[in-house]
């Protein structure tokens, strides 16, 4: 049972660059990822306006019935968010070790364009690598 | 789940891959003597190297790996900023760390003095190539890693006071800080 059903990493304009699929519930095609991932970076800019505290940079977690989503966005505007099921622990330091798997496999390659859709092997690979690795700590414990 | 601390450079520098430091400076060695035989015209390296096309575009990607791997949080000021690159950033990347001096009177400028310097190891300029600023990488790559902080991008501008293959006694950049663009979301785009 996956504990993370999809993964989205949006660019500081909002476009999707990365989405995966990990749970058979809620699957979606192209389209509406992209609109998604569009919804998600305009709410989340307004919620920065919207925001009674001074300074606040944004949503960070949204809990529903049925899912959690976890936000986190670099200081470079890029966000990475996660939707996972209700109470799922140590997702913010998961979406940290997905930020730096960015900037090693995807940044660092040279022939990736900077904002474009992702298309890198190696980051396929180290992702799944961490979210498996992620799954059987969560099993364990 | 509270923030990650803010790492040290001394410890984000341990706990990342090293590479040989000949292999590093040996190679950019070898980036530089190309440059100069494609272009030929020394001004048009040291405008490859800083702004056209290398170390801005090294700053860009530089800058998400920087913030990922040491846990700095914004910044509240320039001040601050200055700090965190001299000590953090050099560091991390270079494995030696500069200091800050010079602060002019609004606080918006500032020099970066390095003694140590891994690029430079072994290199001498001859005189054909004196208006050459070899290190021009690094520039670049302030410049290009200050521009993608978002909310408040930094527009800069970098320049050489002191280099020791000139016959200085350190290396000096000066940082300029010339704008600050506040990220705004373009609501008035459509009309």
């Amino acid at each position: 049972m996956a504990a993370i059903y999809s993964l989205f990493i949006i660019n500081k304009s909002g476009g999707l660059i990365f989405y995966k699929d990990y749970g058979s519930a809620g699957r979606m095609d192209t389209n509406d990822s992209l609109r998604l991932a569009s919804l998600w970076h305009s709410m989340h800019a307004i919620s920065q306006q919207l925001s009674p505290t001074t300074g606040c940079s944004g949503i960070e977690l949204l809990q529903a019935d049925t899912f959690d989503l976890h936000c986190f966005q670099s200081l470079t505007g890029t966000k990475f968010f996660v939707v996972c099921e209700p109470g799922t622990l140590h997702m913010e330091a998961l979406l940290k070790v997905i930020y730096e798997l960015y900037t090693d496999y995807v940044l660092k390659n040279p022939f990736y364009e900077m904002e474009m859709p992702i298309r890198c092997e190696l980051f396929d690979l180290n992702l799944s690598q961490a979210i498996q690795k992620d799954r059987v700590a969560l099993l364990g414990r | 789940m509270a923030p990650l601390a803010p790492k040290t450079g001394d410890a984000v520098f341990a706990s990342i891959d090293h590479v040989n430091a000949e292999l590093f400076t040996l190679t950019y060695g070898a980036m530089v003597r190309q440059l100069l035989t494609d272009l030929e015209e020394v001004e048009e390296v040291n405008k490859q190297l800083d702004q056209m096309y290398v170390g801005y575009n090294i700053g860009v990607r530089l800058i998400d790996e920087f913030l990922a791997k040491s846990n700095v949080s914004r910044c509240v000021d320039f001040k601050e900023t200055a700090d965190v690159i001299a000590k953090v950033g050099f560091k991390m990347f270079l494995g030696v760390t500069a200091s800050v001096t010079n602060w002019d009177a609004e606080g918006t400028s500032f020099s970066l003095v390095l003694e140590d310097n891994p690029l430079v190891d072994f290199v001498e300029l001859p005189d054909t190539f004196q208006g050459l600023h070899y290190c021009n990488i690094l520039s670049g790559v302030i410049r290009g890693a200050l521009e993608m902080v978002c909310n408040v991008s930094m527009k800069t501008e970098v320049t050489w006071v002191r280099d020791m293959l000139h016959g200085d006694d350190a290396y000096e950049l000066r940082v300029k800080l010339l704008k600050q663009i506040p990220e705004e979301y373009p609501y008035k785009d459509d009309e």
